[in-house]
């Protein structure tokens, strides 16, 4: 079988212990995590954790059996139909053109966020295949450091 | 009135009606043994290791269908109970399980005995729990109980920090249990039902595919009704054993590695596998793509993570087993012409004829499946049958006459070494009025050997048939066949004095090598108040036949071996 991506959106209880009891359940079955996002539900009791994963459609299938098996966990979302953002940050050196860089990150709903005397740090957020492509294109300004935020997502 | 945690745990031991408690105490649960110590509304044994406290706990739970529950200490006391949590989880049986840890304070500080007991049984447990607040004490234990009967059961912890026990709180033990994340479903799609029973209806090779679900749902009587009325023939897994009732016409046998030509041929030529909480297990199942190779199925289970999990489903039910089955009964009672299946029951009953379940008995000396249909001649129906692994198990599995549901308890899915002596324990504390006998071997019976203390201290009269060969008898076994007869410390020459061992103990001791002797130390054995160690002398080279090589295909079975 084919190897799918899936985003899968998991509602837990927030209390200690369920990212570990949910990381665990990955490591132990061996499934895939390419990211991870963790935040609280606003004025609620919840969590809500964004994992982007890939694997055949019986795994992924698997995947969202076994994470609802999970006590703490109230409902797992996995589907195509999801708007999905993720944010990067990156560093470049002060010495690169500023106005270039500047565009590029608006192009990709961003712009400077910093500035020192040395670097330049930018943020954007987009779909998880335009900031594959935003990561290419920054190649040429020689990117110090890239940090991602992992997807996140909501049902549309 | 306050009370201290230590005694809420007793208070809730109480309330949820265990009448005995397998553990062993140590520095971190102290507070707990102190708060046992002046009750009397539950009986505290005292094993000799973990291990066979969490064993016995879940012997105890087989054999009754009740929540077992153990108690042990921090550190140490806790990674003990570990292989017994992992024995319980895969086979799927309630039980609660108490383990002491270091204050609050010291968590994360390596302390004296400390260690992560709910990050180490994360992967072993249903849930577990590490309890922060004593206010929290009394919901958690409530649930802990709930959620290991509940739903698929399994064992849930609990790890108490020292002071949580030591402080005192209000105690009010609930009586509803509301966790709004876990709602197992029990009833069943009655649409799914219906396009079950049309797909019953309409094959011509239909087969039950019976598994331990359908005993911890306790749905045998209704199990056996729905084969009656359909006139269907069943197989039933290592964990079903007795549920259809050995002297049933409609039962094949056991299926899988060991399983009888009948069963195996059977599976692989069905249309219909009537899946009833199994799990398809590989030692079931062997080469997937050859398994059930021309069959639709149905998957009736409670856990829809088994469902879909290793072959694709037609027929998907999550439900209870006995809910579904007598939805099951109800719809097809008066639709289903049994004689449609007739060509089928009788190509199996030409297989079962062609090989029957079968073995060369001997006059010189005691061959391990006499030694079990012995048993079973002298106490069949009346006996708990344990067993530890390996091949004593598989013979037992095979050859012992299982008449009802929960007569037979092993450790099908971990295959622990060592199950059996403590969970015989467990099965007679929680029927004292059976006969409980732990079918086993030399190698398995010293795992949890230090139990004869126990058995003797509590007066625990369970007798330990030891089929001895000298040998790792199953490892023996694969090296025999598939590893050119090298046999890397399989050798077990080197062994105890079984007989004065269990003496030494306060047990009874027998050495049999004859029939006679057999016949008359297991008469005694049973007439005993004492916990009893039948050392028999087997044929050291005796194989567990039929069998499928691991990942070979049900219907290439070795029939026999010559060497």
């Amino acid at each position: 079988m084919e190897n799918i991506r899936r985003v899968i959106s998991v509602i837990v209880m927030n209390e200690s212990s369920v990212l570990a009891r949910v990381t665990a359940l990955f490591a132990g079955r061996g499934y895939n995590i390419n990211s991870l996002t963790v935040a609280p539900i606003p004025d609620s009791n919840f969590s809500h954790i964004t994992i982007s994963t890939k694997g055949d459609k019986r795994t992924i299938e698997q995947i969202t059996k076994q994470l609802h098996k999970l006590i703490p966990v109230l409902k797992v979302t996995e589907h195509d139909e999801m708007v999905e953002k993720e944010m990067v940050l990156v560093k470049f050196s002060a010495n690169e053109s500023l106005a270039d860089i500047s565009a590029l990150c608006g192009a990709y709903n961003g712009g400077i966020v910093n500035v020192g005397p040395d670097i330049v740090i930018t943020m954007v957020a987009d779909e998880p295949v335009r900031i594959k492509h935003y990561l290419e294109a920054i190649k040429r300004f020689s990117p110090v450091e890239v940090v991602r935020g992992g997807v996140v997502a909501i049902e549309r | 009135m306050k009370i201290n945690g230590a005694q809420m745990v007793c208070e809730a031991i109480i309330a949820e009606g265990v009448k005995t408690v397998f553990g062993y105490p140590g520095g971190a649960i102290m507070n707990v043994y102190d708060e046992i110590y002046k009750q009397d509304g539950f009986e505290h044994i005292l094993n000799r290791h973990e291990q066979a406290s969490v064993h016995a706990a879940d012997g105890y739970a087989r054999a009754t269908g009740e929540v077992g529950v153990a108690m042990v200490t921090s550190g140490p006391g806790f990674t003990n109970a570990v292989t017994g949590l992992a024995t319980a989880y895969m086979d799927s049986i309630p039980l609660v399980v108490i383990s002491g840890q270091v204050p609050l304070a010291f968590i994360g500080t390596d302390g004296f005995q400390e260690i992560d007991a709910v990050g180490i049984s994360r992967p072993c447990t249903k849930h577990n729990y590490l309890v922060r607040e004593l206010s929290d004490l009394p919901r958690i234990l409530k649930e802990a109980f709930y959620i290991a009967r509940s739903g698929r059961p399994g064992p849930v912890l609990v790890d108490i920090p020292k002071d949580i026990t030591a402080e005192f709180g209000e105690f009010i033990y609930p009586t509803e249990v509301e966790i709004p994340t876990y709602k197992p479903s029990c009833k069943g799609n009655n649409r799914q039902i219906k396009k079950a029973v049309e797909a019953i209806l309409e094959a011509k090779k239909p087969l039950l595919y019976i598994g331990g679900g359908t005993v911890l749902s306790n749905a045998s009587v209704d199990v056996k009704e729905f084969a009656k009325i359909t006139q269907i023939p069943a197989v039933e897994t290592l964990m079903a054993r007795g549920v259809m009732g050995h002297s049933n016409p409609l039962l094949l046998g056991m299926l899988g590695m060991h399983g009888n030509y009948s069963s195996n041929m059977a599976m692989s030529e069905t249309d219909l596998v009537i899946s009833l909480g199994a799990r398809f297990d590989d030692r079931v199942t062997g080469k997937l793509s050859e398994f059930a190779k021309y069959a639709k199925v149905i998957h009736v289970d409670i856990d829809p993570a088994n469902i879909g999990k290793l072959v694709d489903v037609d027929y998907p039910i999550v439900g209870d087993i006995k809910n579904v089955v007598e939805s099951l009964i109800a719809q097809i009672k008066d639709r289903v012409d049994t004689a449609k299946y007739e060509d089928w029951r009788n190509i199996l009953d030409n297989y079962n004829n062609l090989h029957p379940q079968s073995y060369q008995d001997s006059d010189e000396i005691i061959k391990p499946q006499w030694a079990i249909e012995r048993i079973g001649k002298l106490v069949g129906e009346d006996a708990i049958i344990t067993s530890d692994v390996g091949q004593h198990q598989m013979w037992a599995a095979q050859h012992y006459p299982f008449d009802r549901a929960r007569q037979w308890i092993n450790s099908g899915g971990l295959g622990t070494m060592g199950f059996g002596f403590p969970a015989a324990l467990g099965a007679k504390k929680g029927c004292p009025e059976k006969t409980v006998i732990n079918i086993t071997g030399d190698g398995s019976i010293l795992m949890n050997m230090q139990e004869l203390v126990t058995a003797s201290e509590y007066k625990i009269p369970v007798i330990n048939l030891i089929l001895n060969n000298n040998y790792l008898g199953m490892v023996r076994q694969w090296q025999t066949f598939f590893y050119e007869k090298r046999y890397s410390s399989t050798d077990l020459s080197y062994q105890p004095n079984f007989k004065a061992l269990a003496e030494s103990c306060g047990g009874i001791g027998y050495d049999v090598t004859t029939k006679e002797e057999f016949d008359n130390a297991i008469k005694d054995a049973i007439k005993q108040d004492r916990v009893a160690f039948i050392n028999v002398s087997i044929n050291r080279l005796e194989n567990v036949l039929p069998m499928v090589p691991a990942g070979g295909a049900l219907y290439n079975m070795i029939l026999e071996h010559k060497d």
